[in-house]
């Protein structure tokens, strides 16, 4: 089973690495462009047998710091 | 009586040997050099150092695999048994990782890596690793860093001021720290995490000595002056 997940910032910590991406394109004459935020993408490739609890426990102990970061999971067909 | 210290080495550690010989020129003994993959601590130890560096090399989050390794379990079944323990550095950024600390560290607003020495107001000159300095007083230690922008939720960070647990505070700009703190204390207060490199400032010829300060207090608190 292929897992994805999804990293990102949580909103009002500072990303100054998205700052950085946004002014970056900007100045490539990208236009419209009001925000960037950079984050972070797990791809796990899991047996059926790993439960939904168990890929949570393995975002909120490791791949994310909820101290500042989001996740989210995504279940990706074969 | 001697002074019982550990030093932990991870993968990527770089100032393990440099605050082994600080809390050696010190304290008169040197400390014991302990690897991550061990899962058991030298026994009746005084102090424990996490060092900074770039453990596993910063893979994931600063700090965030070393914090998950065997001997981190020791140390924050020693930490919770009132042991002290001091990161610097990397090593604040594995003691918020594991949770002994509040708060997390983020890249420096100005993304650049900072490497100089830096003015540090002590807030808290009361703690086990501060009081040998005064309130108030403004020391000079380096910096080397490049992810030392402490950050934690306001409640929080009105929490830690509120209890004296902002050590040390940057007395000028340095990398976007929340209320500029620069060292935090846990609830007991046997656990200090902070950016800057006390290790790196003991004898006259690293330019200055004013680091020794913490050193001899954690010392003159655990021994007897």
């Amino acid at each position: 089973m292929k897992v994805r997940v999804h990293v990102s910032l949580k909103p009002g910590v500072l990303d100054p690495q998205g700052r950085a991406i946004h002014h970056s394109l900007e100045g490539l004459g990208f236009s419209g462009v009001n925000d960037v935020r950079a984050g972070r993408l797990f791809e796990l490739d899991v047996a059926e047998s790993v439960t939904d609890e168990a890929i949570d426990d393995m975002c909120r102990k490791l791949l994310a710091n909820m101290v500042i970061e989001n996740y989210r999971i995504e279940k990706v067909a074969a | 009586m001697a002074f019982t210290s550990a030093v932990i080495t991870f993968p990527g550690s770089n100032c393990d040997r440099d605050m082994a010989v600080a809390l050696e020129k010190v304290s008169g003994t040197a400390p014991h050099r302990v690897w991550h993959g061990d899962s058991e601590l030298p026994e009746g130890l005084d102090f424990i150092a996490v060092p900074g560096g770039f453990s596993y090399g910063d893979y994931l989050r600063c700090g965030a695999i070393a914090s998950r390794s065997p001997i981190m379990q020791a140390v924050i079944a020693a930490a919770d048994k009132g042991v002290p323990v001091l990161g610097v550095c990397n090593g604040f950024q594995v003691l918020t990782e594991s949770g002994l600390l509040p708060g997390a560290l983020l890249r420096n607003a100005g993304l650049n890596f900072v490497c100089r020495e830096v003015g540090l107001e002590v807030v808290n000159a009361q703690s086990l690793f501060t009081n040998a300095y005064e309130a108030g007083q403004v020391v000079r230690i380096p910096v080397a860093h490049h992810d030392g922008n402490y950050f934690a939720d306001d409640e929080t960070l009105n929490r830690l001021e509120g209890e004296g647990r902002v050590a040390f505070r940057y007395a000028e700009e340095v990398n976007g720290s929340a209320r500029s703190i620069a060292g935090v204390l846990n609830d007991a207060g046997n656990v200090l995490g902070m950016m800057p490199h006390p290790e790196r400032a003991i004898e006259t010829t690293h330019g200055g000595t004013d680091g020794r300060g913490l050193f001899e207090s954690a010392i003159r608190g655990l021994v007897g002056a």
